[in-house]
């Protein structure tokens, strides 16, 4: 199934590794067994913060689902041969991040057992519904392109000339995930943390710099790792990449802050008093957005400088700030200042509990080890065909042929 | 796999036309979503829209009372937690000045500042929890009641986001535990579901008032059909200054307040 007994052998490290994954994933089950049985007041969302990590996260990796077009426009549309070997990376990165983002959704409803409920029946004018679609679609068009380009390659064929249209229809997809998401917020009354226009370019600014850096660190590992060459050349374009999206994040965050601050509307003023400067006494979440402020900042200004951009040591240390930020600003703040303060003025300090980290831990673990087991497939295949330049010349080859 | 700029130019209207079709699909599925939920606001063909006037006059005489949230906790088997974040509420009070500041505008002090004023949901005309719901557990009726059903709500807590008067509730914990005396005429309900005011529709099927109304010692809480001009609330609302809670979010609500 899928050239699965590709991720059946491996060395000793790679064993180990994948048991200690499953570790963590059964830890966080046993605490999900707990949270199903005991209910949601056993995280710390609250009647006032009613979404809290479980919801921030599903957001943040809507987000580096969507990126994997980074790598697919470029080498598809504009037919950038440096990202021939890593646009399989990439869709794995998307078909991993989209699946962890309906666990997360999963693990944060009350009645989960009830969560056909949507499909039997189905609501156009909610945003949730069209978030169902989009996530649902995107995951079956990168799960289609995968199968089909990696197959293809393993059998040392062109792929067939029917998928290219779907890859194409793959591109605006991935915009459509992350604006749909960004309007599940934008288009509520009441919560003027989120009623803003720039919501959806936001996230998606943001998604084009964490997922291309989170990319690029899969990269480097998987050279240490596994002796996997992704070539300097693509790894030094995803640089670039992220550090144009960054910079347009930042952009962003403060046209966000300008408006905000300028026209000093109080209701307006208060959720991102709360986040920076501390609103009433509580000063719950300042240290973390201002680290968040400062690695943005910080990533910014290795990025931007070719050399340091380019510097081995510290691209890594970039893609880290870079990731880190944007998690604490779309995994953290969004969700939490758009609830603070509430519709009646009062301050619920939101704290996640054990059971809900374990939880969140837990379903990272799955991503973990889905992103494992998916990139061992591919450099086995790649392995298998010995050839490294192949994949590039048989897709050349498949263009040509057509 | 060459491509020129022509091509690419093409590719790329072809990309944004396909993304303009889901918007589209939006567009066109709010609007028939409008269309279905009864209308918007007060229509001529409405002949039923239940709605609340608070006297807040009235109340506050006597505000240490909660004779309307005793009433409606046992008539609804609303549990009782100690823990705020976990609190259930159909009918609660909060100050003054947080339920209306627009009202508190510098020197011209409000002789109401502080008092308590009784808040629910608000049953509104175009109820943006409604609107957000992916299962239509909860709806409107013609009538105008914002409904709740327990057995279909899959607890994704969209509409407690969505509304702006934090008048929903979750149950966060299993209630049964937490309530004082259950009343067996009316359901208890499970963990993990969305609940709020009903506007008491099981006393109205039975030509009652709500239990909140009947409770109140000075009759502060006027219930009836505001589409009828002759009823009770619509006199008080010729006769008096009233207000609605944030009405320029253009929710239409049915509750009002006398100041």
């Amino acid at each position: 199934m899928f050239m699965f007994e590709k991720a059946l052998e491996g060395s000793r490290r790679y064993w180990i590794w994948l048991f200690c994954v499953l570790a963590v994933i059964a830890v966080g089950f046993v605490f999900y067994m707990y949270q199903f049985n005991v209910g949601l007041g056993v995280t710390g969302m609250s009647r006032d913060v009613s979404w809290g990590l479980y919801i921030a996260q599903f957001t943040f990796f809507v987000g580096v689902a969507a990126s994997a077009v980074m790598v697919v426009l470029p080498y598809y549309l504009h037919d950038y041969k440096a990202f021939g070997r890593i646009t399989i990376l990439g869709e794995f990165l998307a078909i991993t991040a989209v699946i962890m983002c309906m666990l997360f959704i999963f693990v944060d409803l009350g009645q989960p057992a009830r969560i056909f409920n949507m499909i039997l029946h189905p609501t156009p004018w909610s945003l949730m519904f069209w978030d169902m679609i989009s996530l649902g679609g995107y995951l079956l068009l990168n799960a289609v392109i995968t199968l089909v380009t990696l197959t293809a390659e393993r059998e040392e064929v062109a792929p067939p000339a029917w998928i290219k249209p779907i890859i194409i229809l793959s591109i605006p997809w991935a915009v459509s995930i992350h604006t749909v998401t960004a309007f599940l917020y934008a288009g509520l009354p009441g919560r003027a943390f989120w009623l803003t226009a720039i919501m959806a370019p936001r996230f998606l600014a943001g998604a084009f710099c964490s997922g291309p850096a989170l990319l690029i660190l899969f990269c480097l590992i998987l050279r240490k790792t596994t002796g996997f060459d992704a070539g300097q050349k693509a790894i030094n374009a995803l640089a670039v990449i992220v550090t144009y999206a960054m910079a347009i994040n930042v952009f962003f965050i403060l046209v966000e802050i300008f408006t905000t601050l300028y026209s000093r509307i109080p209701g307006d003023m208060a959720p991102l008093e709360y986040l920076y400067v501390g609103l009433d006494g509580n000063y719950h979440l300042v240290p973390w957005m201002w680290l968040s402020g400062l690695l943005a900042v910080f990533s910014l200004s290795l990025l931007l400088v070719p050399s340091w951009r380019g510097n081995r040591v510290l691209l890594p240390i970039a893609c880290l700030a870079v990731f880190f930020s944007l998690w604490l600003d779309k995994g953290l703040g969004l969700i939490v200042g758009g609830f603070t303060p509430s519709p009646l003025d009062t301050i619920t300090t939101y704290t996640p509990t054990l059971p809900e980290w374990s939880i969140v831990i837990g379903v990272w673990a799955i991503g973990a080890l889905m992103i494992t087991v998916f990139y061992k497939i591919a450099l086995g295949v790649h392995e298998e065909i010995g050839e490294e330049e192949v994949h590039e010349s048989v897709l050349v080859a498949g263009a040509a042929g057509r | 796999m060459k491509i020129t700029r022509k091509d690419f130019l093409r590719l790329t209207g072809l990309s944004f036309l396909a993304a303009g079709t889901i918007e589209a699909t939006h567009a066109i599925a709010g609007r028939s979503a409008a269309q279905e939920s009864a209308p918007r606001k007060e229509t001529p063909s409405q002949t039923v829209r239940w709605g609340m006037v608070v006297d807040l006059r009235k109340c506050r005489k006597d505000s240490g009372c909660d004779a309307c949230i005793q009433a409606c906790d046992s008539a609804h088997n609303i549990p009782q937690f100690s823990n705020p974040k976990h609190q259930v509420k159909w009918i609660w009070t909060q100050p003054y000045e947080t339920v209306f500041p627009f009202i508190q505008n510098g020197y011209a002090e409000q002789t109401d500042a502080g008092i308590q004023v009784p808040l629910m949901c608000n049953h509104c005309a175009d109820p943006p929890c409604v609107r957000v719901c992916p299962t239509q557990a909860t709806w409107k009726r013609a009538d105008g009641i914002v409904m709740m059903d327990w057995h279909r709500c899959i607890g994704c807590r969209y509409c407690m986001a969505a509304c702006p008067y934090g008048s929903r509730s979750f149950n966060w914990l299993d209630p049964r535990p937490h309530i004082p005396h259950i009343n067996p005429d009316f359901p208890t309900r499970t963990k993990g579901v969305v609940e709020k005011c009903n506007f008491c529709e099981e006393r109205l099927a039975q030509g009652q008032r709500p239990a909140c109304v009947d409770a109140c010692p000075e009759k502060a809480l006027v219930f009836g059909n505001l589409a009828d001009p002759n009823s009770e609330p619509r006199q008080l609302l010729r006769e008096r200054f009233a207000v609605q809670r944030e009405p320029e979010l253009g929710t239409g609500p049915s509750v009002y307040y006398l100041v």
